[in-house]
């Protein structure tokens, strides 16, 4: 395995992660167009990978990756399964405000 | 020798009968219910001539065993399903099989114009299946099986009339005085697999016997009473008794079948088989003799006030009862044994004789408003006086036998018995005849010009008439046998099981004096009853207060009643519904829903619907978790 330049220490690619992970849930919280908060759900998977990855390279051990490549096996699925499911919202009702999609309630 | 197919054909019958019977036609329900119970009898037949009884020799001086399964085993208990046949089985086999034979084929007269045809003979051939496993038994387990079984289809058979509420209320009286006697049994069966470590008759009757006498422990005692409570509830004896006479209420063939020949003695049968433990432990045996003793005596004077036909028969059942435990419980197990089997007889025709009264009556039951019979139903005049001489005891018929021999073990135990019991047959006398001289004799007291203006009508609406033959043939069997039955030596057959009393050459006087009393009360039966019916009326009035008393049956149903029956009723009402049942059991359930409500009100409003709310709930409960891991240390 290729030694990583030693002017970047570790800390920072869980910095990044951590960063990287918070915008995420930012964007899932406050934004309200349903493809922005499908991406910042991306967004936190692939922060989740930095770390896992991060600590992969740390441990010098395997499963770190594995899981990395588990998460983007499941994350692509569910790109696709949730992208369908926002084309047929948006098809229904003509609109991408997730704040007006509550039909279920009550 | 398949001892299983005795009671399994019984159960056929029932099966084909209660699954098919409402499509089937009479005759096939006939045939299938009387033919099932005679291929029954045959059987037992073949068997007994297998082991060789009716040969010369000793046959069955062991029991003979057949294992089928093992049906319960936990730790030390194994509990097999065994039949075993020995000489008490065999007589016990043939009264059961042989007179409910003949009861049958009487059912099936008698039966002929009421409801629910197929439904009676059903439960009639479960009857006889489940009192062919009791006698057949050879474990506690499997007689207790048998035992509840009986029990079950006395109650169905009691309430056969089932829109009739006092048909329905004496069914579950029957039921219920059954359990009480039932659960002294099954504590008897429990405490005797916890000493002996088993419940098969040979096992514990073997260890029971090879213990001195003098080691009747105190829990020798209370196995032994145990089983007696067990025993006075089935057989009717004092304290409860009082099912009995209320179980008249279903079908006469019942009555006869279930509630003086077979079931009743049920009760007699589990104290002889169970000898060996009452033999260790004499307390108990003296309750036996003076708890027979007093049901004989009591039940004879209820019985000489009864007005109802059946009711002077039952509680003559009851008092006959008495009689076999005397006997029991004064050491003379054969001569008990033998009294189940004339009294099978005898009263199994007193029974069906009356049945024969009534349908000749049209219903009636009330002594009162019959009167006269003898010369329009003659083949069942004949016949109840048979039973009734063989019930007086009048020598040579089978009671005077059976009764004789109870009466001198009994004189044997404590003179002061013996006279009790002689007072007890004169009154037996007197009762049975008086019923007899009532119905037969004496102007007739029914609607005499209203029943001959429709003399020539159809069925039912003319002047009484004979019973047909499938009712009085086996009524002819019957008085045969109870005339002759006597000679059926069942003590002396007994023998290698109870040891034989040592008998005193010629006819003993204490067989004497108790023919003498049996003959005074037929006469003064036939002095009140034939010669002078205004002495009984007179009597009635000058003894009004124990004549009320007798007339009332001592009013025990009453005293039950508020001793037992109302506390449990209005305990129930006001302790167990009021405040147990609707406070606290409605309570604990109603706060339960309650609660569960108030707390799904508060948590509701975390249910906002909006997806962003959740995810931020999400937010900070991860945060939280984090908090608390960092707080614990980072573990």
């Amino acid at each position: 395995m290729p030694a990583l330049p030693p002017s970047v220490p570790l800390s920072w690619y869980l910095a990044l992660s951590l960063i990287l992970f918070v915008l995420g849930i930012a964007g899932f919280l406050f934004r309200r167009n349903i493809i922005t908060v499908f991406m910042s759900i991306e967004l936190m998977l692939n922060a989740v990978n930095l770390s896992f990855v991060t600590f992969s390279y740390k441990l010098q051990q395997v499963d770190g990756h594995i899981f990395a490549f588990f998460v983007m096996v499941v994350a692509a699925a569910e790109a696709a399964v949730g992208l369908a499911i926002i084309l047929t919202v948006f098809k229904n009702r003509q609109t991408l405000e997730i704040d007006e999609l509550s039909s279920l309630k009550n | 020798m398949q001892l299983w197919l005795i009671p399994l054909l019984p159960l056929a019958g029932f099966a084909m009968n209660g699954l098919l019977g409402r499509r089937m036609s009479k005759t096939a329900i006939n045939a299938v219910a009387v033919g099932s119970v005679l291929l029954s009898f045959l059987w037992v037949l073949k068997t007994l001539g297998a082991l060789g009884v009716f040969g010369g020799g000793t046959p069955l001086e062991q029991a003979y065993n057949e294992h089928y399964y093992t049906w319960i085993q936990s730790g030390m208990l194994n509990i097999g399903v065994d039949f075993a046949i020995d000489r008490l089985t065999a007589v016990m086999l043939m009264i059961v099989t042989g007179v409910g034979f003949l009861i049958h084929v009487y059912a099936v007269g008698y039966m002929a114009h009421e409801g629910g045809y197929y439904r009676f003979f059903a439960y009639l051939n479960l009857f006889m299946f489940f009192m062919l496993v009791l006698v057949l038994a050879a474990n506690f387990l499997l007689l207790f099986v048998g035992w509840e079984g009986v029990g079950l289809c006395s109650y169905l058979l009691i309430g056969f009339y089932f829109t009739e509420k006092f048909a329905t209320d004496a069914g579950n009286k029957a039921f219920i005085v059954n359990r009480i006697g039932d659960f002294g049994f099954s504590l008897a069966v429990f405490l005797i697999a916890m000493h002996f470590g088993s419940l098969d008759f040979s096992t514990v009757f073997g260890k029971v016997q090879g213990m001195p006498v003098e080691s009747s422990a105190g829990w020798m005692t209370a196995i032994a009473l145990l089983l007696l409570v067990g025993a006075t509830g089935k057989s009717a004896q004092i304290p409860l008794y009082v099912w009995l006479p209320d179980a008249m209420a279903g079908p006469t063939p019942v009555s006869a079948l279930i509630h003086a020949a077979t079931m009743v003695t049920a009760g007699v049968y589990m104290v002889t088989r169970s000898s060996a433990i009452f033999l260790h432990a004499h307390g108990a045996l003296e309750v036996v003799a003076i708890i027979g003793l007093a049901t004989a005596f009591f039940a004879a004077t209820m019985g000489l006030a009864q007005t109802d036909i059946k009711k002077v028969y039952a509680y003559s059942t009851v008092s006959q009862l008495g009689y076999m435990f005397l006997g029991l419980g004064t050491g003379a197990f054969s001569a008990g044994i033998f009294h189940v089997m004339t009294h099978a007889c005898f009263k199994a025709l007193l029974f069906l004789g009356a049945g024969s009264v009534i349908h000749a009556m049209s219903g009636e039951q009330d002594l009162r408003k019959m009167g006269g019979l003898r010369k329009y139903t003659p083949i069942t005049f004949w016949t109840l006086l048979c039973a009734s001489v063989a019930i007086a005891g009048v020598p040579p018929f089978s009671g005077y036998h059976s009764k004789d021999a109870i009466l001198a073990s009994a004189y044997e135990y404590a003179p002061w018995m013996y006279w009790v019991g002689v007072f007890t047959a004169g009154k037996t006398a007197f009762y049975v005849f008086r019923a007899f001289f009532l119905a037969f004799f004496g102007e007739p007291r029914w609607k005499a010009d209203a029943r001959d203006a429709h003399g020539h009508d159809a069925h039912g609406h003319g002047a009484p008439h004979e019973s047909p033959p499938s009712m009085w043939i086996p009524l002819a069997v019957l008085a045969v046998l109870s005339l002759i039955g006597g000679y059926i030596n069942i003590p002396k057959w007994l023998e290698p099981m109870f040891k034989l009393p040592e008998e005193a050459p010629g006819i003993p006087w204490t067989a004497l004096v108790s023919v003498a009393a049996g003959l005074i009360g037929i006469a003064l039966a036939a002095w009140f009853y034939l010669i002078s019916p205004a002495i009984p009326e007179g009597l009635a009035r000058t003894f009004s207060t124990p004549y009320r008393w007798i007339y009332n049956k001592y009013f025990v149903d009453e005293f039950y009643d508020s001793l037992v029956v109302e506390p449990m009723v209005d305990g129930s009402r006001s302790l167990l519904w009021r405040v147990v049942d609707a406070s606290g059991i409605d309570g604990i359930v109603n706060g339960a829903g309650t609660t569960a409500r108030n707390v799904g009100g508060i948590l509701k409003r975390m249910q906002s619907g909006s997806i962003r709310s959740y995810a931020a709930w999400v937010v900070l409960g991860s945060i939280m978790v984090i908090i608390a891991i960092t707080m614990g240390g980072g573990r």
